[in-house]
């Protein structure tokens, strides 16, 4: 085997692109999390970001319009979630996992059609001659505007949950809802409003999916990528930073393995394609276990329902 | 403005009632998305759930309702359990994959010995394949208190691939001129499961199904682990209180429900699918979390519920044949059915109030 064809700029430049579904998708669920509501539908959510934001691109001709449209196509499905939770306290990871059955089966109802269908192509920010440096280049300067902006929506939820008013509420809504109830906070519509924008954050990571990484409409194309995102906000032990680490992490293996498989790599395939999975386990396993103790930042209400008895 | 107030006690007309409107519910709402396809929605929903029952081919869709819901009761009834305890085993599909294969490759190895005792060993390697892949979660719990449900979930992918790797690999038929898949038991007498009275579609299976029902009811009912089960999902301090030691209880559960899965596997690979091949799984581990919920956790409702979802398949795909309606629409109209089960659930431990305006 080959570790020269292996070019490591290259590979940076490709784990930073594989790793925004799942870095958008889970600093969306921590927001959500952070809040008290477990929604386990991210799988649901992306899948539908994916189909939603692959016809709104076909159709318009407009990769700015797909990925709204993909934000809005998971935003509708956590829709259903809230309601469910929020307002007919219907058990959170039940409905969760409904929210995940019924996307998968929606938007490959949705997706008739769209098979083998090239979607407009999401340009590259143009930086002019920084793109040709060596190195830096195609690291910093080569991607399309979607990887910048994760990044920044990762650190505009560091700034509002950490050093705003309305992050302190959200915070406070997921340590205990009694409290932030009594003290006059809507603790059902803060909710609402986080699990919104965690359905968002799920559809655009999976407009990504369907418009940049693949890019075309197959069937389950997120492939457990929503549940990766679950598995990363755990890693990040619900710190919005570390969202960002484990996500290049996560997107690293996947590069790092699709490489393996294209450089003939004496392992065989199988065993490269299920590594993902392997390590999140061990990621998990290490996370919840011993020092980890991601247990002890978990938000303290985190999967209860809040129903004011007044 | 309506308001929702907690009921001192549980509803019991609304335990009943729930499934039955949920599914009116979600006839209704179907019946919609139907007619956005394009179909008469009334059409569809006879084709569903008219048809396979009292229709023309009614003589050979009523036995494959039974083949349909034996896997699907089998493995939700295991599942019942662990929800019931607060125990979330989503990975069924997983464990389903690898009792299939574990339970083939012991056939698969002896092959072409005649044995009356092959075809229980296999069994017993079926319900040992999926109990096996279920410990994963189930022992990462317990001693480092990782999360079950997406170990669990995870473990389904890896198993994707296992079946990927045992259709071309290491159970491919050595006969089958390099095709994906392995010797196909049909022609394998000793390992088969065959349908044990014709036109049925009654198989060892089906069987099964009923027997583990019966036992669930009994363990639920008159079993002290029924009880510490059900104690763990209702009041988890009163459970510690009584000595039930939760760890325990998760490796039972999640066992219990793992093995169950895994035999399911072995059945339908040795009866209905007739092979190990890469697509030979067709989702019967997430649809049997619907119907464990449809059935309200409970065996005797999950009979029911599998042969409601059996019914939906087999309708799907008459309406598929005879309609054209895509089949993933009857995958959107099953996790429908979810949804709308656990909206209409709030009737159960809440009731709906009319307070007048700015009472509040």
């Amino acid at each position: 085997m080959d570790f020269g064809a292996i070019n490591p700029v290259i590979l940076v430049a490709s784990l930073m692109v594989a790793a925004v579904p799942i870095m958008l998708a889970a600093i969306g669920e921590l927001v959500v999390e952070k809040a008290g509501v477990l929604n386990l539908g991210v799988e649901g959510m992306m899948i539908m970001g994916a189909i939603c934001g692959f016809i709104v691109a076909v159709k318009s001709g407009s990769p700015l319009a797909g990925f709204l449209g993909g934000a809005a196509g998971g935003a509708a499905l956590s829709a259903v979630f809230a309601l469910l939770t929020q307002f007919l306290l219907a058990n959170q990871v039940a409905t969760g996992l409904a929210l995940t059955l019924f996307g998968l089966g929606l938007s490959s109802l949705m997706g008739q059609g769209y098979n083998g269908i090239k979607p407009p192509l999401t340009g590259a920010v143009p930086f002019g001659p920084l793109a040709d440096l060596p190195v830096l280049g195609p690291i910093v300067f080569g991607h399309d505007w979607m990887v910048y902006a994760s990044v920044l929506i990762v650190a505009a939820v560091w700034w509002v949950l950490g050093r705003t008013r309305t992050g302190l509420i959200i915070r406070a809504v997921g340590e205990s809802h009694d409290a932030a109830h009594a003290l006059g906070y809507k603790v059902n519509r803060i909710r609402l409003g986080c699990i919104l924008f965690g359905g968002a954050m799920a559809g655009l990571g999976g407009a990504y999916i369907s418009l940049v990484r693949v890019p075309q409409w197959v069937d389950g194309i997120t492939a457990g990528a929503g549940w990766i995102a679950l598995a990363i906000v755990v890693f990040a032990s619900w710190k919005p930073w570390r969202v960002l680490i484990g996500a290049y992490l996560f997107g690293g293996i996947t590069v790092l393995q699709l490489n393996l498989q294209a450089a003939g790599s004496r392992i065989p395939v199988e065993y490269l394609s299920m590594s993902p999975y392997l390590v999140t386990i061990l990621v998990l396993v290490i996370m919840s276990s011993g020092r980890g103790r991601a247990g002890l930042n978990a938000p303290a209400a985190l999967g209860q329902n809040f129903h004011a008895a007044r | 403005m309506l308001r929702l107030e907690k009921r001192p006690d549980p509803s019991r007309f609304w335990l009943y009632a729930t499934p039955v409107v949920a599914v009116l519910m979600t006839m209704a709402a179907g019946g919609i998305m139907f007619a956005i396809l394009g179909k008469n929605p009334f059409e569809v929903v006879r084709t569903i759930f008219w048809d396979p029952l009292f229709g023309e081919f009614a003589w050979y869709l009523r036995g494959q309702l039974l083949v349909k819901a034996g896997p699907l009761i089998l493995i939700a009834v295991g599942l019942s359990l662990g929800f019931r305890a607060g125990i979330w085993n989503i990975g069924a599909e997983g464990q389903y994959i690898m009792g299939a294969i574990l339970g083939a490759a012991v056939g698969l190895a002896v092959f072409p010995t005649e044995n009356r005792l092959i075809f229980p060993v296999m069994i017993a390697a079926g319900l040992f394949g999926g109990w096996l892949w279920a410990m994963i979660p189930a022992i990462l719990k317990t001693r480092f208190n990782t999360n079950e449900i997406l170990v669990s979930l995870m473990l389904v992918y890896v198993a994707q691939t296992v079946l990927a790797m045992a259709s071309t690999g290491f159970l491919r038929n050595p006969e089958g001129a390099g095709f994906p898949g392995s010797r196909s038991f049909s022609s394998y007498p000793a390992a088969a499961n065959p349908e044990l009275i014709a036109g049925t579609g009654v198989h060892w299976g089906v069987v099964s199904a009923i027997l583990v029902v019966i036992a669930a009811h009994v363990l639920l009912q008159r079993h002290l682990l029924g009880f510490q089960i059900r104690l763990a999902g209702q009041a988890p301090r009163a459970a510690r209180f009584h000595g039930v030691s939760p760890n325990r209880l998760v490796v039972l559960c999640m066992g219990i429900s793992g093995a169950l899965a895994g035999v399911a596997g072995l059945f339908e690979v040795t009866g209905p699918a007739g092979q190990i091949s890469i697509d030979f799984n067709t989702g019967y581990g997430f649809t049997a979390i619907i119907v464990a919920f449809l059935g309200r956790l409970n065996p005797i409702g999950i009979l029911l519920a599998g042969l409601l979802m059996a019914l939906t398949y087999i309708g799907g795909e008459m309406a598929a044949t005879n309609l054209g309606l895509p089949s993933a629409a009857i995958q959107a109209f099953q996790g429908m059915l979810l949804f709308f089960l656990l909206a209409v659930d709030v009737m159960t431990n809440y009731r709906l109030r009319l307070s007048p305006l700015g009472a509040r």
